[in-house]
């Protein structure tokens, strides 16, 4: 099974409109939603009720106010200005926490437990698809590490011939965790100052790995020097171009109504189509 | 020889796990007793961080030798480095995988994955 | 007024949002959070006045006075130490600066060093500081630089902080000194399911808030019905312009040639203002 993970770098590119559109393309079953900040490709695929369950991010610090002598000391030591003082006693902010007991170290009275901090909830769709996501409770890290889980919640069969993961954007650590262990990335890019910029970080982050890389500009006509230096840009790098996507207000309402762009008459969804068929050549000349 | 395994389940029949920092269980080999054990990495795998770091310093401190899996990455690799050689596994069994070890069919893992954080730094000294 | 632009969702406008406030107002200065990517300066070309290096202090060990009894290893929530015989390795880049191995140590044989994660460029555009956090490729912890980017903000001035998109612990750590927090939504499915997410976090932070719609087909749709029935104030609405769309894509910042934008940006601001203001009471 050849797994295919969408990328972009800087935020808004298309990389989820992109990906369902992958994914109805090559009629694959096997997927994931890596963006476990803001996941979003459940909308396009219209799947409700998922089976959930809790994600452990990391330990909390908590601090008993019966045991608590008001010394004050672990909000001295504390690193990460997360304990305050708090009616008489003193009280960890659960969003700055990062559980490495220093508090409990310094406490003299043995005041501060740990509990697991639920930090966001894994969620499986299993009808019509089997399709691993989830989605990261607010102000949490560990974000690397519920990718990770997302990924290994996926069911990797020798009869599906793809797997499609649907990316974060940026260059940290959840992008670097999706993309371990995968064989294509597709980048969507855009032809702008800052798509560019942020182009450039995804691809040299992305290299480092043992894959291949494919790439399409979306957007293309908003403007077109900027998009052959991206074309020029992959030819120097090693990066397969797949083609362009044209703006399309047709976009806008395909999104409006949940459809998936290749489903709808258009520039943009013939344009699409194109960029697939030369990127499905590509997957199968590997074999 | 002691050698290790990430895996699934706790059995010698168990898949190879995709995964060696958040590997479940490691098998562990004895080539001179010929015996199976196996221990719970649930430290590294319920880990924030770090769960090749952590994985990879609890096969040191069982002072094996080899190490069969399908991918490492680097920060694992470089605890294990000068310890244990890393070799890349085959899309079979665990017990599968020894055995091609043994008769000299397994090749060395050569690429490592870059790490999620960076590179170690060996301490000041 | 210290002001977080935030959104959901990445593209939606926060930078030009941003940008064009800082360019449209006077004692208002840019502060670029978006520490992983950047892009502000791309707009303003500032002159580089300073830069500060952001550092972070990292365990150092003296191999004469340890012992190897591992404490440091077991204590370290991060997992970023490993003995190996008698090396001790440290990950950097994993290392959360938290203390607790030095604490942990009985024999004294750690210190802390400083070590940099990322740099602070500090730069002149008009009469505005262009503040930009950069983290360092390969560290993956952007909190002590956005902190650092944020301490440089003047009280006897406006701060428009540029938020990083999302609401994980990074986007927390910008908006947290704001005073007051601008949403920035995009009127598509995805738009508006993230942009209830980043509600919800201003309403978490406790800050008063209130809403811009831009890249609109029209001023009726999918937020503005929702914030209209929830009470959100939507304080602009910018429909989709090509021309707009394509002098971004340069670089160009569009009240810079443009009247009518820059009245309205600074409307906009006045109304944050005015509502900041009301909240106070």
């Amino acid at each position: 099974m050849k797994k295919i993970l969408i990328l972009s770098g800087k935020g808004g590119t298309g990389k989820t409109t992109v990906a369902a559109s992958l994914i109805e393309y090559l009629n694959t079953k096997t997927i994931a939603d890596c963006d476990v900040d803001a996941p979003n490709l459940h909308l396009l695929l219209k799947v409700k009720d998922p089976k959930e369950k809790d994600f452990i991010g990391s330990k909390k610090a908590f601090i008993d106010v019966d045991k608590c002598v008001s010394c004050g000391l672990c909000a001295e030591k504390c690193r990460f200005d997360a304990i305050h003082p708090f009616e008489g006693s003193y009280k960890v902010d659960e969003i700055s926490c990062e559980g490495c007991s220093m508090c409990s170290l310094v406490c003299p009275s043995g005041a501060v437990s740990f509990y697991d901090d639920k930090s966001g909830t894994l969620q499986k769709y299993t009808e019509g698809y089997d399709f691993s996501t989830a989605c990261l409770k607010l102000g949490r890290g560990n974000s690397g590490k519920l990718v990770s889980e997302v990924k290994r919640n996926m069911i990797i069969k020798d009869t599906e011939k793809y797997a499609v993961l649907d990316g974060s954007p940026g260059i940290g650590c959840p992008v670097i965790a999706s993309i371990s262990g995968v064989d294509w990335v597709m980048l969507v890019a855009e032809p702008t100052l800052s798509g560019f910029s942020d182009l450039k970080r995804i691809v040299s982050t992305a290299k480092a790995f043992e894959l291949n890389l494919g790439l399409c500009v979306n957007k293309a006509d908003i403007n077109m020097e900027i998009t052959q230096e991206i074309i020029d840009y992959c030819n120097a790098e090693g990066v397969y171009y797949l083609g362009l996507i044209p703006y399309d207000k047709s976009v806008l309402k395909a999104l409006k109504n949940n459809k998936l762009i290749i489903d709808v008459p258009s520039a943009a969804g013939d344009a699409l189509r194109n960029v697939f068929k030369e990127f499905k050549q590509l997957l199968e000349k590997e074999n | 020889m002691i050698i290790a395994v990430p895996v699934d389940e706790m059995e010698e029949n168990s898949s190879v796990c995709i995964s060696f920092g958040r590997a479940p269980f490691y098998l562990i080999f004895d080539d001179e007793k010929k015996t199976f054990d196996y221990f719970d990495n649930n430290s590294a795998f319920n880990a924030q961080g770090g769960a090749g770091i952590k994985a990879a310093q609890s096969l040191v401190d069982r002072n094996v030798d080899v190490v069969i899996t399908y991918r490492c990455g680097e920060n694992a690799s470089k605890v294990l480095n000068g310890k244990a050689k890393i070799y890349r596994a085959e899309k079979v069994n665990a017990k599968m995988n020894i055995e091609m070890f043994i008769a000299g069919n397994l090749q060395l893992l050569n690429k490592v994955s870059p790490g999620l954080h960076g590179h170690a730094q060996q301490s000041e000294k | 007024m210290k002001l977080a632009v935030l959104s959901g969702k990445g593209g939606t406008g926060k930078t030009f949002i941003s940008v064009n406030l800082v360019n449209s107002l006077e004692n208002t200065d840019y502060f670029d959070c978006d520490v992983e990517e950047p892009n502000g300066d791309l707009f303003f070309q500032s002159e580089l006045v300073k830069e500060l290096p952001v550092k972070v202090m990292l365990p150092s060990f003296d191999k004469e006075k340890c012992n190897n009894c591992r404490e440091c290893v077991e204590a370290c929530t991060f997992n970023a130490l490993a003995l190996v015989g008698e090396d001790m390795l440290l990950f950097e880049s994993i290392c959360h600066s938290c203390g607790v191995c030095t604490f942990v140590c009985k024999q004294k044989a750690i210190s802390e060093v400083p070590k940099q994660t990322g740099v602070i460029e500090i730069g002149k555009s008009g009469d505005s500081k262009v503040v930009t956090g950069k983290l360092n490729m390969g560290e993956a912890i952007g909190v002590p630089v956005i902190s650092g980017v944020l301490d440089l903000m003047d009280d006897t001035r406006n701060s428009v902080i540029d938020c990083p998109p999302g609401s994980a612990c990074s986007v927390v750590e910008s908006a947290q000194k704001a005073d007051y927090c601008l949403l920035v939504a995009e009127p598509t499915s995805f738009g508006f399911h993230n942009f209830k997410m980043v509600e919800e976090l201003a309403k978490v932070l406790n800050k008063p808030y209130a809403v811009v719609i831009n890249k609109a087909e029209s001023k009726n749709n999918i937020v503005s019905n929702y914030c209209k029935k929830n009470n959100v104030k939507v304080l602009e609405t910018f429909l989709f312009d090509r021309k707009i769309a394509q002098d971004n894509s340069k670089g160009e910042i569009c009240t810079s040639n443009n009247e009518k934008m820059k009245e309205r940006f600074v409307s906009l601001f006045e109304n944050i203002n005015n509502d900041w203001q009301r909240s106070l009471k």
